[in-house]
């Protein structure tokens, strides 16, 4: 045995609390408590419970980090109780610990939240193996292991919603699919026994529900406790919308091919012309109020001055060389 | 010391729609008597949309860029959050994949040019802060900002993913409580605001696809520092810049509350702590009038 060593710190827990079925408004209540630097914070959530209120509410399941049941927020960052060290919490956070569901719009009671809209978006991906099973095969249906391993860990997602809910966007766009249900389109896509066809990657590639709602902050990658890392997955269905041809001629889509069209032409980006091409010449005109303003602060490079990158030629014959997408 | 010298990859902006942000980092890096040697033939990192489309095509673009600073054995320098994730996310990518690098590499010899991985990508923020330090910054304040409540807004590029954090600077600052733009703030003298947007998102990514939801956030953010009782803003990135600083009525509109805060780029708020000009700052090309100076 080591010599380690088990410290105590004292901790003031601001929890939040609220009984749909009680209460109108929620609130926080403070206890104080002196945590352990083996506790997790699964623990303190018990302690409340079995030591100051019985009343207090959670889910918790398996302890282990694979039933995600028990994701809470910690401070505002979305964590699995059951994995994450108070020791971790109080250096990154300090002795004052904020306890709240993932989602306080949602809440339920105390930590519980109604994770509906998370289940309804998850099934709205087909998040299952698209495939005529022949009843009776002749050979198993082989895959190797770097098939597997194009699934990019997006197979370890215990649907415990700590992205969906860190997700800015699901915060303001009750139709936008979410990270984890992105992350799950992708485990299937990537699948080769999948013969989902167009279906699913149509599914994600819906304007203000798909993928090109996304802000690209990466909350989601921080968020997620099993590294599947949603954001990769999300831009893997972007690429798969072209390349499986169901790219539709939208502002989207011509935002993220005008960059090519762009550098080709200057090297640098004409930031005029990427609105003018992605919003068409009719969908601009709502751009012109701003960009007047911007004019007159000097913020508007005009055509005729657009700067160019040095050595534009090697930029050009590496455009063509190197593209690997159409549309 | 010895002279810090960096390779500086401006991106497209500080050529175009944020020329106060190109101005002031030469106006500051003079200041400091930090040399900045502009790559001027980097092409636009594709902004984190081109590899939507093409993937590889971006890898190759964002290796041609920092293959440039390594011709010149330096420390890549960026000015803009997205720049940096792109040009660090390309670094991660390619140092830890040699297949991935022979094949940018085998597109890359077809002009004569090679990436080796032998240049580190930061940000301008983290090369004043962990190479200049803020120590020396304390001492050449001129002017302190002692007067203002200043609201910092970290911008998501620079602080996520924390991998390249991890990678790219000395001191990783962790996403979910960073210090770094508060400790410049207190460097130059001013009050650093607390608020939860800081290290939220301005919502610039979707402007064109998602307009209400950008501006939900860049609302969310300017009353969520306005409520702190903020003074101004201050930014490292020039993304985040153009949505808070030219966005707002769109922001008022979308939130149903008037906000507009002038917004400074981390290197006006430094350039004025350190005594530089109004003129060399570019104060007046906000749309958000700086009316403090």
């Amino acid at each position: 045995m080591g010599t380690h060593k088990i410290t105590t710190q004292d901790v003031t827990f601001k929890v939040f609390r609220f009984n749909a079925d009680e209460d109108y408004l929620p609130y926080y209540k403070e206890y104080n408590m002196e945590v352990t630097s083996e506790e997790v914070v699964l623990d303190i959530l018990n302690r409340i419970k079995w030591d100051h209120d019985g009343s207090f509410s959670y889910r918790r399941s398996c302890r282990h980090g694979i039933c995600g049941a028990c994701a809470i927020k910690v401070n505002g960052r979305s964590t699995l109780a059951c994995k994450e060290s108070m020791k971790d919490m109080i250096e990154l956070f300090g002795n004052e610990i904020v306890l709240e569901p993932l989602s306080i719009k949602r809440a339920v009671k105390d930590m519980i939240i109604d994770k509906a809209d998370f289940w309804e978006k998850h099934a709205q991906v087909q998040p299952f193996l698209v495939s005529e099973i022949d009843e009776n095969p002749e050979a198993e249906h082989l895959v190797s292991p770097e098939e597997v391993e194009n699934l990019l860990d997006s197979d370890l997602c215990i649907q415990c919603g700590a992205c969906h809910y860190a997700c800015p966007v699901v915060e303001i766009n009750e139709d936008f699919m979410g990270p984890a249900a992105f992350a799950a389109a992708y485990r299937f896509e990537a699948d080769v026994r999948d013969e989902a066809g167009t279906s699913r990657i149509s599914e994600v590639n819906q304007e203000f529900q798909g993928v090109w709602d996304c802000v690209k902050c990466f909350e989601c990658q921080e968020a997620c406790p099993k590294d599947v890392n949603p954001i990769e997955k999300i831009t893997k269905l972007h690429n798969m919308i072209f390349s499986k041809g169901v790219a539709t001629n939208n502002v989207a889509t011509r935002h993220a091919v005008g960059f090519k069209h762009s550098i080709a032409k200057h090297g640098l980006l004409d930031e005029g012309e990427l609105v003018r091409y992605s919003e068409g010449n009719i969908g601009v005109l709502k751009h012109v109020p701003v960009a007047i303003k911007m004019f007159t602060k000097g913020k508007i490079v005009l055509p005729w001055n657009m700067p160019k990158s040095k050595n534009l030629d090697e930029i050009k014959k590496l455009v063509k060389s190197s593209s690997t997408a159409k549309f | 010391m010895e002279k810090l010298r960096y390779a500086l990859f401006t991106g497209c902006t500080a050529k175009e729609s944020t020329p106060e942000q190109m101005m002031s980092t030469m106006a500051v890096a003079n200041k400091l008597g930090i040399e900045l040697i502009e790559l001027t033939e980097a092409s636009c990192c594709g902004a984190s949309h081109l590899q939507d489309y093409d993937d590889f095509l971006s890898l190759v673009l964002n290796a041609r860029n920092i293959a440039y600073a390594e011709k010149h054995g330096l420390t890549m320098v960026t000015i803009c959050n997205t720049c940096q994730l792109n040009s660090a996310m390309t670094k991660h990518r390619l140092d830890n994949n040699p297949e991935l690098k022979a094949k940018v590499n085998a597109k890359l010899g077809e002009v004569g040019l090679e990436y080796k991985g032998t240049s580190q990508v930061i940000h301008f923020l983290y090369a004043i802060i962990d190479d200049f330090g803020l120590d020396k910054i304390k001492e050449m304040v001129v002017k302190p900002l002692s007067q203002f409540n200043i609201a910092p807004f970290y911008g998501c590029h620079n602080i996520r993913p924390s991998e390249l954090q991890n990678e790219s600077h000395r001191k990783a600052e962790n996403p979910y409580n960073p210090t770094s733009l508060d400790d410049l703030i207190i460097a130059c003298g001013g009050v650093n605001v607390d608020y939860t947007e800081k290290n939220k998102c301005c919502g610039f990514h979707a402007e064109l696809q998602a307009p209400r939801t950008a501006a939900i956030l860049t609302g969310n953010a300017v009353a969520g520092a306005m409520d702190a009782n903020a003074d101004w803003m201050v930014t490292p990135c020039p993304l985040c810049h153009l949505k808070l600083d030219t966005q707002t009525h769109h922001a008022s509109v979308a939130i149903g509350r008037e906000v507009s805060l002038p917004v400074l780029h981390m290197q006006q708020m430094l350039g004025l702590a350190l005594g530089c000009t109004n003129e060399e700052l570019g104060l007046k090309h906000h749309v958000t009038k700086v009316d403090f100076v």
